[in-house]
């Protein structure tokens, strides 16, 4: 029973580690190719950024999540 | 780093970090955590209007991971979320109506704050209250009645009870939580909820968990899940109409949420390990932090 929660620990916390590094990872690539259209986008067309913001908001938690899920089962196939 | 939507300069390692401390108070009770959120943002001189809008963007994204995270554990009613989500936007449009209705009238501080200090004590109060009575009983129960009870119960639940036998037609069946209850019953408790979002800003989770619990009887971890599905919804329309006034600083809460998202997760995971008296009394202290800063707003009048 013991090693079994040890087990499910380690596997959640390596699919937080993996997911930590991809939420980072998106932050910068949001900054640093949508920063300043952003900007733009906020001055000028509020409706669009709202939009954008909801789907970039929403992307961050879903879209990572899933690539989560998808590496971790790359990485399980290729270690049995 | 500079923002220049919100021409702002923080710490992304601040930002994350608050965002992670809300992340794991989110996905453990249900809530928004727009009470910490606010306060430091202003702290580190964003205006109040993006401190609103922003907190209530990173808010949706974590909402989404750590309400991903319960439906997995099997703690989401999505039919009961779904409803929910109508009665809270019917709501803060309402407390957003009255707000104006007391700008008109030029005591609109004193009104809010007054109100908010008492709803914040009586859940606090009350919440230590139940928790504490329900606990007293379970330790003075035999070993097989406690065993039979360890899921979930409430020394309020009669109440519960006797609210879902009020036969107001139509009667919804929620199978995931186990309960039978007037629409209309529904539909209030989540406009009363909206009400206090839209009156006192933020999510209201403070208020809105609390009576899923209390009032229409959803077992504590349902109740945690399905707030947090439900604040998807009405947190993304607060956002959606935020951004369209300019009060959204989309980079801000992306930052946010890199620590939001990973302490969502820690968060929601750690309810499997807590009985539902025990997470409604750890519950406790959050409004009364609440209560703390709008005194600390009203004696100083520096609003944080």
């Amino acid at each position: 029973m013991k090693s079994e929660t040890i087990k499910t620990l380690r596997a959640f916390l390596i699919e937080l580690a993996i997911y930590a590094v991809l939420v980072v990872g998106y932050f910068f690539l949001v900054l640093h190719f949508l920063g300043s259209w952003l900007y733009q986008l906020e001055i000028h067309h509020r409706y669009t950024y709202a939009g954008v913001a909801i789907l970039l908001i929403i992307g961050q938690a879903v879209v990572l999540e899933n690539v989560t899920t998808l590496l971790l089962r790359i990485i399980r196939g290729r270690s049995e | 780093m500079f923002f220049p939507i919100s021409n702002s300069h923080i710490s992304p390692i601040y930002l994350a970090i608050v965002g992670f401390l809300i992340g794991i108070l989110g996905g453990f009770f249900g809530v928004g955590g727009s009470f910490i959120a606010g306060p430091a943002l202003r702290a580190m001189g964003v205006d109040w209007n993006f401190a609103v809008g922003t907190d209530l963007a990173h808010i949706v994204g974590k909402s989404v991971v750590a309400a991903k995270r319960h439906r997995a554990l099997g703690n989401v009613d999505l039919k009961l979320g779904l409803i929910m989500a109508l009665g809270t936007i019917g709501g803060a449009e309402g407390g957003a109506q009255l707000i104006q209705m007391l700008k008109r009238a030029g005591n609109v501080n004193l009104v809010v704050s007054i109100v908010s200090i008492v709803i914040y004590v009586s859940i606090s109060a009350f919440m230590l209250w139940e928790g504490l009575r329900t606990l007293q009983t379970q330790s003075k129960r035999t070993e097989a009645g406690r065993k039979a009870l360890k899921k979930d119960e409430s020394a309020f639940q009669h109440i519960a009870h006797a609210i879902q036998r009020l036969n107001f037609p139509p009667m919804i069946k929620l199978p995931v939580s186990g309960v039978t209850i007037s629409l209309w019953i529904i539909l209030l408790v989540a406009f009363v909820g909206g009400l206090f979002s839209g009156f006192l800003g933020g999510g209201a989770g403070y208020i809105r968990m609390p009576s899923m619990v209390y009032v229409l009887g959803i077992p504590t971890h349902l109740a945690v899940g399905t707030d947090l599905f439900e604040i998807i919804i009405s947190a993304s329309y607060g956002t959606f109409t935020h951004a369209i006034k300019g009060n959204v600083d989309i980079l801000i809460a992306l930052v946010m949420n890199t620590g939001a998202a990973i302490g969502a997760q820690i968060g929601a995971i750690s309810t499997q390990y807590f009985a539902g008296p025990k997470i409604r009394l750890a519950f406790v202290p959050l409004p009364v932090i609440g209560a703390a800063i709008v005194i600390y707003t009203l004696m100083t009048g520096h609003k944080l």
